[in-house]
């Protein structure tokens, strides 16, 4: 077969090009989220909230409304309910956050189970990209579009922010309404997740390619760049792989920006390998700059 | 007389049963160097947030250059060096990209930084001398190097009140001096310059005036005076010149 094929054939099917488009949009969203997430330490958080938008999604429906909105507001309250538990009990915060996600996303479980609707369950848990409707398609591309021009506009805030929250509120800035934007921009993006790789992988697409960035580079503006060019790549070929190997197409995505990112962390600029393979052992490279230095 | 940088008024606050500071008042004039000086839970943090409005006070009022706390944020007037446990210095940002942070107040929306801004960034790295390492990364600076990076995010931003919380902590003797140096520059040019800090040693080359805290002002007044071993024996309960670091 010629090669080229390899590439064309799936996208003689209308089903294979919105699932791509629907995967790139997905995966360049969650990349540019996740160079935040991983500098603040909230991945434990982007997992709970994915999870928790659950019930709200499935009420949307029943009601009528965007998908969106129902997340957003369930978004929030399991920020909400995780602060609570841990500010007014003796709780410790993971298990306020491991509480809060859990119960929420069992709540969103049965009522999947007693709604009446063509959705099976099975595809929100897992994500249902080669299914994915052109309704779907086109709340995908507005919601990513949405996410990504406001982080883009506020990425200077958003890193003073992640950076130094104490200099924002010195500032006159609000670090408590730069939080709450990222975790709105977070509940969005769980649901553009959703479509692709479903409920339970979504975290993946939030951590990897931000970890895999932040490994790559020194500067913000560059893991900007790498993280969504990674993601999509990655993503990409995961699809094609679920295509000629008829797998799961979610799992293969995660597993691709998985490989990109153990790739990245052996053979890496700072990778483990590189270091010891370089002269002088394992030596970190920045002890090696601040002692080649003077004051 | 003229208005002063930082006026702390009757200032009470409480973590539950718990008073962290009572009845504190205490006034630093522009172009003063005090420390602020006590043992662990004195309630110096807590002064430092209370100055930053990071905490809503039980009692009292503070005002920064005759402003409320909130209206001296917004116009940059205070500028904060944290300390050094608080900071991830592994976050990919430069050196230059710290300070430029000092200009946000001033900025758009976006925060796009236009010449007139670049120009102050170059000026405070010059003031630090830190030129030649704006475009490291913050953490491949030493400790002492890394101090100066915020305080010239404070010279950039213009602060007229500067907090510095545990400034000396991890960083070696010759650093200590440039920073003081530096610090005196910044007061004798009109800045009011307020120091937390266990380092009793490092006061007397800087500071003009302390303030020895034990959740109430026990002295406020000349440096040398301050640290006099029966005036430190109220704070700390023994002489901690003599006995070493304090714990």
């Amino acid at each position: 077969m010629n090669p080229l094929d390899l590439v064309l054939e799936p996208l003689s099917y209308g089903f294979m090009i919105r699932a791509l488009v629907t995967t790139v949009v997905a995966a360049v969203v969650c990349a540019l989220l996740s160079c935040w997430l991983v500098l603040i330490g909230w991945s434990l958080m982007g997992d709970a909230v994915s999870h928790a938008v659950l019930p709200g999604v499935v009420l949307a429906y029943v009601l009528g409304l965007p998908f969106a909105i129902g997340a957003v507001v369930f978004g929030f309250l399991a920020v909400g309910l995780i602060g609570a538990i841990r500010d007014t009990s003796r709780v410790k915060e993971d298990a306020a956050i491991g509480i809060v996600f859990t119960t929420l996303f069992a709540l969103g479980l049965v009522l999947i189970s007693v709604t009446p609707s063509q959705t099976d369950l099975n595809h929100i848990v897992f994500g249902n990209v080669l299914g994915v409707s052109v309704t779907d398609l086109v709340q995908v591309v507005v919601l990513g579009a949405v996410v990504a021009v406001v982080l883009l506009a506020k990425r200077r805030d958003l890193v003073l922010y992640a950076f130094d929250p104490g200099h924002a509120h010195a500032i006159g800035l609000s670090p408590r309404r730069l939080g709450a934007l990222l975790l709105g921009l977070l509940a969005l993006t769980a649901v553009v997740a959703l479509q692709v790789v479903g409920v339970i992988l979504v975290v993946a697409m939030l951590i990897l390619p931000g970890a895999t960035a932040q490994l790559l580079t020194d500067r913000f503006s560059r893991m900007l760049l790498l993280a969504p060019v990674l993601s999509a790549v990655c993503a990409t070929i995961g699809l094609y792989l679920s295509y000629w190997l008829d797998a799961a197409p979610g799992g293969l995505v995660v597993v691709t920006q998985g490989a990109a990112f153990t790739l990245v962390y052996l053979f890496g600029p700072r990778g483990l390998v590189t270091r010891f393979a370089r002269p002088g052992g394992g030596r970190p490279v920045v002890d090696a700059v601040v002692h080649g230095d003077r004051l | 007389m003229t208005t002063a940088a930082v006026e702390v008024d009757g200032l009470t606050v409480r973590y539950g049963p718990l008073v962290a500071l009572d009845g504190v008042s205490l006034r630093l004039d522009p172009g003063t160097v005090c420390g602020l000086i006590g043992m662990n839970g004195s309630g110096k943090s807590t002064l430092f947030k209370s100055v930053m409005g990071l905490l809503r006070a039980d009692a009292g009022r503070v005002r920064i250059a005759g402003h409320d706390p909130a209206v001296a944020r917004r116009r940059g007037v205070v500028g904060y060096v944290p300390q050094a446990e608080a900071v991830d210095w592994s976050f990919p940002v430069s050196v230059r990209d710290v300070v430029t942070m000092g200009r946000y107040g001033r900025l758009g929306a976006l925060r796009r930084t236009r010449a007139a801004d670049r120009v102050a960034v170059a000026d405070a790295l010059a003031r630090v001398e830190l030129t030649d390492l704006a475009d490291r990364q913050i953490g491949q600076l030493s400790g002492g190097q890394r101090k100066r990076a915020f305080v010239a995010r404070g010279i950039a931003q213009g602060a007229e009140v500067l907090l510095l919380d545990e400034p000396f902590a991890g960083v070696d003797k010759r650093s200590e001096a440039t920073m003081s140096a530096l610090l005196t520059d910044l007061a004798a040019a009109g800045c009011a310059v307020l120091i937390a800090t266990h380092d009793l040693h490092a006061l007397p080359a800087l500071a003009d005036e302390a303030v020895l805290l034990l959740r109430r002002v026990l002295l406020h007044g000349p440096v040398d005076e301050v640290l006099r071993p029966e005036n430190l024996a109220r704070a700390f309960g023994v002489d901690p010149l003599e006995q070493g670091r304090p714990v």
